[in-house]
């Protein structure tokens, strides 16, 4: 939706400030709600250390948020991201425990380069394949990660095998900002300027509204899916490395399952499932929501297993209320032009 | 208007399904005389339980995906059920009580499915990757990451153990008899008819009198209750009730299921060839295990199928094309005959 | 075809398209002068679409030339077409339903400012300048989703002409429109004519055609019959062109003394769709229910036999209440229902010719509620037989049929249950005139049977000649009931359009 956006989106036609979308604001009044609770049971969640975890989390998942709902909103689905995490993480850890030397951004960069290859891969076996994204991404989830299985076999990279410029990056801060939620930063307000700014953006929206339109309408539905899939892998490709800066160790198994939170994040921030809605705002805000509840529970001492139970109830209640809004809407719109036909 | 390339494809499914049984008796002929201790009594047991829990699962998934559903939460299912079987188990419940109630437990996560789909109309895609990681966290909530093992040894035994003690697995008989049940079903009774139906065409089934919703609704009941009865043989066999017990199980179900050349858009699919696709990557994956290659890498043969069955018809389908356009431009004079 | 005075904006020139074996245009050849509105008329299946397509660029010609401003062109895609200046403006219209009407107008044309940054304020100026053009009122900001058929029409043009399309190709577009926005819509195509755009109007009813178009092409079985200025041409003669022989004969209804009332339909309602529907039908009688596209005809025949639910209001067969929202219960009460859209209602054309038959019949010819096929076959073969369908075998896929045949197999499937109330919706309606007055003959044949037979049509001579009783439906509601003696084409289409036509 064209009136949909959010606060920062300074686009020329000026609406500066514009409304946050009710869906949005839901978001954030649940974050305030759930933020408020658990500090006051326990003020321990609002230390240096809790908050910076949270972020630090949130900037990894938020990343891949952003790249799967440019995928979803085009009315496909990426299901490889955290086998491509896995991937390009292990092989940037491989890379820098070789070269510790290494600048980071090379890091980075080679990070993005290894998901682009594989998001061209999806890409490619769902444009000219045209095999649907669900089964593409399905096979990849786990032929991605045989590969970094194949690979690593049952080695491990560890933390004191990686150079301490590489590690500390995690650390390290512009005016008391991590660098990896700078990164993350960067990443949702340029896709959010693309998405609703540029050409290319709104094309991506009109491809999931209505494919046949858009067909028809002479958009370049094949080079924007190809772009799509590609940027969803890249931004996997740069998660992998922020999750190796992050964590210091990595493994074959490293994001093992991260799709599921990935889908759930873009889906509960309002993207809806089958395209044409829904900003990467939003999905950075869900990005977010998870990550704060994932560190609630621990504070508020709920069992951990938790969490992916309520993923899942999330992920429902999302679509649901989608369904809701969507059927009022519907109900609403037509009482508008209301003209018994 | 393109009745031609039309008849021509569905000739091709059945064609494929005649492939995919050819293909999967060769992929067994291959193994056995490539591969070392293949062709064991042993190993061929093993392989039949192996290949369980995917067959008792793409039964019913094949049902789902024809009426143009799919259904990713059943290897959660088959998880939670697991998870609860053993909590059960703990809490000092008869193993004859919690089996049944295991077997309607995943009728009920089923249940769940099929109302959010047919009651909320909510895509069923998105539905059960939803349930997914929901049944899969309440496995969690519920045993934590601990197992349960000390399972009584006349059911862990008739689990893995054979007929007479002779090469057949007792689990083959319950594998048959609900592989019977539902090629009957699908292929020999109004309730098939309809699946196939509903799945090509929605709206003239619902014009035709099939109770589309309530169709849906009691196929993904059955797709839980199989999962149910799969958790149940899965804990049984490896004698160890586990949250995480059939993690990823879904893939290989989906993928069995196109391989054998159901159409994920729904409408199109037959049992023989499902069976023959799960034969067919039991054999794989047995034989490359046989073979050393580790679990994890087996993973890019199964992923790799599941996207290959799915483009080889497309391939095909657009090679023809091609060559059907470029004899048009051959003979320009007369594009009619 | 005669040579214009000035070079035509577009010329089609002896273009063939086949698809499979399938020739759906062989040899197709008009022009389009600026400033002309012209008509291309056939049956459906004539190749006009296709035609339409290839102006789009969807499809690529086998053979011919298209030319643009006497050049030839080739168009790799849609792109191609639009940047000719061709613009298509299709019968169901293409819309992003999540996107503003400004940016639907403005998609792969958006003004931009700095660093390439779309200019939201002046898309929206563009569309408000469009739309005071156009003389509607539309609010460029709302989503483009839950606009009226028509009002998504305006904005498929507003699209054409923001995009300085020279060529306009309407593809039926007035096919779901009330009068008055047909004439809305006539008023916009006027003022491009005026303006010097060339318009290839495609449209089903001759009264449009004669009151907006100055020339027109008529297409019969993929082939090209001729082009002429309007005024020499009579409505009887394009008719007779399309179909390639006349038209008589085609209704042979045969007259049944009615019997008992089997139908009876009582204050049935649906929010927002049809209310207060009374109105009987007796045994024997043939029934039209007729009025103009988008009265909520066929919405009442689906709610009568329970595809789609009710708000209120009873249906009775024989004097037994039906159960709402159930086509099971309305089959076991002795209905059946030959929908409107054969393709998407009435048969699932990857199935079989015999599945398709059977499919509402499949419970009943289960024995111990399993399907060998032999019982299937039989009834599949009896019910084509009787309706004389031609068909390879049983097992091929209906997809493969021709239209007639198609409609055939629906009936056939309905009168394997030996329905005591049939109704029909647009039985005729894309089937070739052969087939056209099997249909009839067989619907008089089952009304002599004692059937109770309801038929939707749209098409005048087809009520005329077959109903015993026309009821006319308006905006959601039954306004006439004529018996025979009184039913004419003027009774009822001053029926149907109300004060709007006086």
């Amino acid at each position: 939706m064209s009136t949909v956006t959010t606060a920062g989106a300074t686009a020329a036609g000026g609406r500066i400030g514009a409304l946050l979308r009710v869906r949005e604001l839901g978001i954030v009044l649940a974050l305030a709600v759930l933020v408020g609770y658990t500090a006051f049971v326990n003020p321990r969640f609002l230390s240096g250390q809790s908050v910076r975890d949270i972020l630090l989390g949130t900037a990894i998942l938020a990343v891949l948020a952003v790249g799967q709902a440019i995928v979803i909103i085009t009315r496909n689905i990426d299901l490889s991201v955290g086998s491509v995490l896995g991937l390009s993480a292990f092989a940037v850890g491989t890379v820098v425990q070789d070269n510790p030397g290494m600048p980071v951004f090379v890091a980075l960069l080679l990070g993005i380069a290894i998901g682009g290859v594989c998001g061209l891969v999806n890409a490619v076996l769902v444009r000219y394949g045209r095999v649907p994204a669900l089964v593409v991404t399905l096979g990849t989830l786990y032929v991605f990660r045989g590969i970094t299985y194949s690979w690593a076999g049952g080695q491990q990279i560890t933390a004191d095998e990686l150079p301490k410029r590489f590690l500390g990056f995690a650390g390290e801060s512009v005016l008391g900002v991590p660098w990896l939620v700078v990164i993350a930063l960067l990443v949702v307000a340029v896709a959010g300027v693309v998405l609703r700014n540029y050409r290319v953006g709104r094309e991506l929206y009109a491809m999931g509204s209505n494919p046949e339109a858009a067909t028809l309408a002479g958009i370049r539905v094949g080079r924007n899916t190809l772009g799509a899939f590609a940027v969803s892998g890249a931004l996997a490709g740069l998660a992998g490395v922020l999750f190796a800066v992050r964590f210091g160790t990595i493994d074959a198994a490293a994001g093992t399952g991260y799709e599921l939170n990935v889908v759930a994040a873009a889906v509960v921030g309002g993207v809806a499932v089958f395209g044409g809605s829904g900003t990467v705002w939003g999905a950075a805000l869900g990005a977010l929501l998870l990550t704060v509840i994932g560190n609630a529970l621990a504070v508020l001492d709920i069992n951990q297993f938790w969490q992916q139970a309520i993923v899942g109830a999330l992920i429902l209640l999302a679509i649901g209320v989608d369904r809701l809004v969507a059927a009022r809407t519907a109900r609403a719109l037509k009482n508008r032009n209301g003209h018994v036909r | 208007m393109s009745d031609n390339p039309v008849a021509r494809r569905l000739s091709r499914v059945a064609g494929w399904d005649a492939a995919i049984i050819v293909v999967a008796i060769l992929a067994l002929v291959v193994a056995g005389g490539a591969v070392e201790n293949f062709a064991t009594t042993r190993n061929v047991g093993f392989l039949v339980l192996d290949l369980l829990p995917i067959a008792l699962l793409a039964l019913p998934m094949t049902l789902v995906i024809i009426t143009g559903e799919i259904d990713l939460s059943v290897a959660s299912t088959l998880g939670l059920t697991s998870a609860v079987l053993g909590s059960l188990w703990n809490s000092g419940m008869a193993i004859e009580t919690i089996i049944p109630l295991c077997v309607l437990l995943g009728a009920v996560l089923g249940a769940v499915n099929g109302v959010f789909v047919t009651v909320f109309r909510l895509p069923s895609l998105a539905v059960t990757i939803g349930t997914m990681a929901l049944f899969r966290g309440l496995a969690f909530v519920v045993l934590g990451d601990s197992a349960v093992a000390d399972f009584p040894a006349a059911f862990t035994g008739w689990a893995t153990g054979t007929i007479g003690d002779g090469p057949v697995p007792n689990v083959l008989v319950p594998l048959l008899v609900l592989a019977a049940v539902f090629v009957v079903v699908l292929h020999a009774t109004p309730v098939g008819r309809a699946v196939f139906a509903a799945g090509a065409s929605e709206q003239t089934a619902r014009f035709s009198g099939v109770r589309v919703d309530r169709l849906k609704f009691w196929l993904f009941v059955a797709s839980g209750a199989v999962a149910g009865l799969a958790g149940v043989l899965w804990t049984l066999r490896y004698s160890s009730a586990r949250a995480d017990n059939g993690f990823g199980l879904e893939l290989a179900v989906v993928a069995a299921v196109l391989l054998g050349g159901v159409s994920i858009f729904g409408g199109k699919g037959a049992m023989p060839g499902v069976l023959a696709g799960v034969l067919l990557l039991a054999t794989v994956q047995n034989a490359l295990r046989l073979e050393d290659v580790s679990n994890e890498a087996l993973n890019i043969v199964t992923g790799a199928l599941l996207i290959v069955s799915v483009l080889l018809p497309n391939i095909g389908r657009s090679v023809r094309a091609a060559t059907h356009r470029r004899r048009l431009r051959q003979s320009p004079t007369d594009p009619i005959s | 075809m005669e040579r214009q005075d000035s070079t035509p904006l577009l010329e089609v020139r002896d273009v063939t398209k086949s698809f499979g074996s399938v020739a759906a245009v062989r040899g197709c050849s008009f022009g389009l002068p600026p400033g002309e509105v012209h008509a291309l008329v056939g049956e459906n299946g004539a190749g006009k679409s296709t035609i339409v397509k290839m102006l789009a660029g969807v499809h690529r010609p086998d053979t011919g030339t298209l030319l643009v401003d006497g050049e030839p062109v080739e168009f790799g895609g849609p792109a191609d077409a639009m940047d000719a200046g061709i613009a298509v403006i299709y019968q169901e219209p293409t819309l992003f339903g999540d996107l503003s009407v400004a940016e639907n107008i403005a998609m792969g044309r958006q003004p931009r400012g700095r660093f390439g940054i779309i200019d939201r304020r002046r898309m929206r100026r563009t569309a408000t300048e469009l739309f005071a053009r156009l003389g509607v009122h539309l609010d460029p900001g709302r989503p483009a989703r839950g606009l009226s058929i028509a009002d998504q029409q305006i904005v498929e043009i507003a699209k054409a002409i923001g995009g300085r399309a020279r060529i306009l190709v309407m593809d039926e577009p007035t096919a779901a429109l009330s009068s008055v926005e047909v004439e809305r819509l006539f008023a916009v195509v006027r003022a491009l004519r005026e303006e010097g755009a060339a318009v290839l109007f495609i449209s089903h009813r001759f009264e449009e055609i004669t009151a907006l178009c100055d020339r027109v092409t008529i297409m019969r079985d993929g082939a090209h019959v001729s082009t002429d200025p309007l005024a020499d041409l009579t409505v009887e003669e394009m008719v007779r062109r399309m179909v390639g022989r006349d038209l008589d004969a085609l209704f042979p209804k045969q007259d049944v003394e009615p019997g008992a009332v089997v139908l009876e339909v009582d204050g049935l309602a649906r929010e927002g769709v049809f209310r207060d529907v009374t109105f009987e039908v007796r045994a024997g009688e043939i029934v039209a229910l007729a009025g103009l596209v988008g009265a909520g005809r066929s919405e009442v025949v689906q709610a009568v036999f329970g595809v789609d639910g009710r708000d209120a209001g009873t249906v009775r067969v024989n004097g037994k209440r039906v159960r709402p929202h159930s086509s099971r219960a309305a089959m076991a009460a002795g209905m059946a229902l030959v929908p409107e859209d054969r393709r998407q209602q009435g048969l699932v054309m990857d199935l079989s010719i015999q599945r398709n038959v059977t499919l509402p019949r499949s419970g009943a010819l289960a024995r111990f509620g399993l399907l060998g096929g032999g019982a299937e076959r039989r009834e599949a073969a009896h019910w084509t037989e009787r309706l004389r369908t031609r068909y390879g075998r049983l097992a091929d896929p209906v997809r493969t049929l021709s239209g007639g045949n198609q409609q055939k197999v629906v009936l056939a499937k309905w009168l394997a249950t030996a329905p005591r109330v049939l109704i029909v919706d647009e039985p005729t309606r894309g089937i070739d005139v052969g087939t056209k007055a099997e249909v009839h003959r067989l619907m008089s044949a089952l009304a002599a049977e004692g059937v109770a037979v309801l038929m939707v049509s749209s098409e005048l001579p087809e009520v005329l000649g077959m109903a015993d009783r026309v009821l006319v439906m308006r905006e959601g509601r039954l306004v006439a009931d004529l018996p025979r003696a009184e039913a004419t084409e003027e009774s009822i289409m001053l029926a149907a359009m109300g004060q709007e036509v006086a």
